[in-house]
């Protein structure tokens, strides 16, 4: 089945959903941006997702973990879109995790893999270098020299690059493209931490003439294209997932408003003009479901359509999301606009999900052209 | 074949092999050619004319062994398939490309309500003429002044003590003017509205009844006007109870939206985006040298994808007995949205040669006219407005009416 959840997946996503609603609601994340909170999100909650076994979900069982497929990370991102929980999650367990089992070398697989099964580690992946993404455009270079590498460049928008204790740096090598583990505290690495409209992590990273081993190397060169349209694929595919989640929260608590608000003595839900605009809604939310199981059903099958799916999937996610935020606001009136109320996390969290590995004009491109035209 | 298997699909895979040798053995070669006109349809009925002598043979075997309403029970006309056994005969037709061997409202519409409604008499009357294809039948439900809202239909039938006395006017009836008989919605008491309504069924060689064609804007058309001038109709072809003719129309509103919200379903059309680069020519990249033209189409496209997903996906719900009875209404609506910015973008990419009316170039103004045609997709069996009505009442549960 690819769209109704068999019994396993069911009882993921509502182990996931009670657990997040109980350990990490909204006001977590509000409590993390009001205190400047210095790792940005909470370390305890962090060990807590290994306890669960969530950030074992992609690494393979002989490391520790469960094996899972990109379907089921893809039903805890939701989850965490619903409550907005900043976590290595993404991060951790769905890139760097993807990334080492797929490509990464017997030695990387054992030193990682069992830390991030156990979320004893945070490690992240680094390839946006404009403020708009275009991974087909690195210029982050990597030399090889002296029996390793030497990197110099910069990269953007790092999930949790300021309290990763690696990178795994995108960059352009002779004949290819190197995908290099970067241990935290290598010389001629500067990291700045960004502040985001979301208060999720993100740093900006500067390499001059930093040097790693040769063992840094995920995989080879040249194949280094391929592994990063990959695992950009399947972080496209769970960012859609959290930015359905995320839109299914937010149109449950409008259309609820609709229902609760009074205005010239009558639920607001009773006009026309509002109630056509939920209807549209509602099918935006069921298509873009339909679409994005649909695409990570086919990275998990390995199906050679896999790249068009998660385009049409992480475009229809956006536009779906954005839709969803701006109405949720809209509708909600004045209030919509307070701080107080949660909606504005949701909508400046959505606004990051969507430019994260690319936005909808970029899928869409990218869809036209896997396309033909 | 697993030898453990359980003994249903044992059964199934039995079923599986005598439907595809039935088939093979009775399905004549010129039947197993893609539909290409209107002509190729067989709709059966009194007046209809049959292509071909093959096209009558298929039609009539097919009703022997009950597959014309495979679902159907036996006693009525059918073969009593379940529905797993329904699905493998699709996709046994499918396999060796046998057309449809006989469609009609009545097998659509008319059947459905009276399995469900019509008497025991009615049932043995009419449902074996329908799966035979002997009567062919339209539907008489709208009228000038009853659209959207049907219920205000105006349509009378005076009640007398063994029949009725129909006059008014219907529109919109569909191949009336081919049809044997019509089902009609008629009112029966005009002090009450939803429950002053009747469903009837009428001879249309009846004195009085009379059709006319509709042109459309994109031409000729199967609606029709049908006037209704003291018909006289015999009180047993009333269905259901006198005034209880709502629930049915209801019920086979509900019908209606599946099947055109179904049509998304059917083979995928011509992509837009490559028929447009085809015509139009690509840039140094690969891209549709039309750059705003492109990026619709590409949005276009994306929606496109996302609806047929959710097709699948409302299958997949409706087996596993877990779709909302209302999610037609909302697939209805967007595919027939979809439909309409479908056939924007083709005339766009078209041009010039979109727009040509008459001669051979344009096929007599094919693309033109199937662009005007979609217009009615969000009017035709409950308007768009009609079904976000629908969606936002009983799926949101949002307040009001």
């Amino acid at each position: 089945m690819t769209w109704i959840l068999d019994e396993q997946r069911r009882m993921l996503r509502d182990s996931a959903q009670n657990f997040l609603a109980e350990r990490a609601p909204v006001s977590q994340l509000r409590a993390l941006r009001d205190t400047r909170d210095a790792h940005g999100h909470s370390p305890a909650l962090w060990r807590a997702f290994g306890e669960q076994g969530y950030s074992a979900t992609l690494v393979p069982e002989a490391h520790g973990g469960l094996g899972l497929g990109v379907a089921e990370a893809g039903l805890i991102a939701e989850q965490i879109g619903h409550t907005l929980v900043s976590s290595p999650f993404f991060s951790t367990a769905v890139l760097a995790a993807w990334l080492l089992r797929t490509a990464g070398s017997v030695a990387q697989q054992q030193e990682w893999l069992p830390r991030i099964a156990a979320a004893q580690t945070i490690v992240t992946l680094a390839v946006d270098e404009q403020s708009r993404h275009k991974p087909s455009a690195l210029t982050l270079s990597a030399a090889r020299d002296s029996g390793g590498w030497r990197l110099d460049g910069h990269k953007l928008l790092v999930v949790d690059g300021h309290i990763a204790d690696a990178w795994v740096v995108a960059a352009r090598a002779d004949g290819g493209t190197a995908l290099l583990l970067v241990p935290r505290g290598t010389a001629g690495v500067d990291v700045e931490r960004t502040l985001m409209v979301d208060a999720h992590n993100a740093a900006r990273l500067r390499f001059d003439g930093a040097h790693v081993g040769a063992d840094a190397l995920i995989g080879s060169v040249e194949n280094g294209a391929a592994l990063l349209d990959g695992v950009l694929d399947v972080g496209r595919a769970v960012v859609a997932s959290e930015l359905l989640g995320l839109a299914d929260e937010v149109f449950e608590r409008t259309v609820d408003y609709l229902k609760e608000r009074k205005q010239f003595d009558r639920a607001i839900g009773e006009f026309q003009a509002l109630q056509h605009r939920a209807a549209e809604l509602f099918c935006d939310l069921e298509l873009t479901r339909a679409i994005v199981r649909q695409a990570q059903a086919a990275i998990d099958g390995a199906s050679a359509d896999a790249p068009l799916r998660v385009a049409q999937a992480k475009a229809r996610a956006c536009l779906t999301a954005n839709r969803a935020v701006q109405e949720g606001v809209q509708m909600h009136g004045g209030i919509g606009m307070t701080d107080e109320l949660e909606l504005g996390l949701f909508m400046k969290r959505a606004r990051v999900l969507q430019e994260l590995f690319g936005d909808a004009a970029f899928h869409t491109d990218r869809a036209a052209l896997l396309n033909g035209y | 074949m697993n030898l453990d298997a359980p003994a249903a699909d044992v059964a199934l895979d039995a079923f599986r092999r005598d439907t595809r040798a039935w088939l093979e053995a009775n399905c004549p070669r010129e039947m197993r050619q893609p539909v290409k006109s209107e002509a190729d349809i067989c709709w059966g009925g009194k007046r209809f004319k049959f292509q071909s002598d093959a096209q009558r043979q298929w039609m009539q075997r097919m009703a022997e062994r009950g597959f014309t309403v495979p679902q159907w029970p036996h006693e009525y006309g059918g073969a009593g398939l379940t529905h797993a056994q329904a699905a493998v005969l699709r996709e046994e037709m499918a396999a060796l490309k046998c057309r449809v061997p006989l469609q009609s409202f009545g097998i659509w519409m008319l059947g459905p309500a009276l399995l469900r409604y019509g008497s025991e008499e009615q049932k043995r009357h009419y449902l074996q003429q329908i799966a035979r294809g002997e009567i062919r039948w339209c539907q008489g439900y709208s009228e000038p002044n009853a659209g959207s809202d049907l219920a205000s239909l105006a349509t009378r039938a005076e009640v007398h003590d063994d029949h009725f006395v129909v006059t008014g006017q219907k529109i919109w009836t569909s191949y009336a003017d081919e049809a044997d008989w019509i089902f009609c919605l008629v009112r029966t008491d005009s002090a009450k509205k939803h429950t002053g309504i009747s469903f009837l069924l009428i001879d249309m060689t009846s004195p009085g009844v009379s059709t006319k064609p509709i042109q459309l804007i994109s031409g000729k058309s199967p609606f029709c006007e049908t006037f209704f001038d003291a018909v006289k109709v015999p009180r047993a072809n009333l269905v259901g109870e006198l005034n209880a003719g709502w629930t049915i129309a209801k019920y086979l509103l509900t019908h209606e939206r599946d099947m055109i919200s179904a049509i998304g379903e059917r083979a995928a059309p011509r992509p837009v985006g490559r028929y447009a680069a085809e015509r139009l020519g690509r840039d140094e990249n690969g891209r549709l040298s039309d750059p705003v033209l492109r990026s619709e189409i590409a949005r276009f496209e994306v929606d496109e994808a996302a609806f047929r997903a959710w097709l699948k996906m409302v299958g997949e719900q409706a087996r596993a007995g877990e779709a909302h009875p209302a999610l037609s209404s909302a697939l209805k609506y967007y595919g027939a949205e979809l439909n309409k910015r479908r056939w924007e973008l083709m005339v766009a990419a078209g041009g010039a040669d979109a727009l040509e009316w008459e001669g051979e170039r344009s096929q007599d103004g094919a693309a033109a006219r199937a662009w005007l045609r979609t217009k009615a997709n969000s009017i035709e069996g409950g308007t768009s407005e009609v079904q976000l009505n629908v969606v936002s009442k009983r799926i949101l549960g949002l307040p009001g009416a």
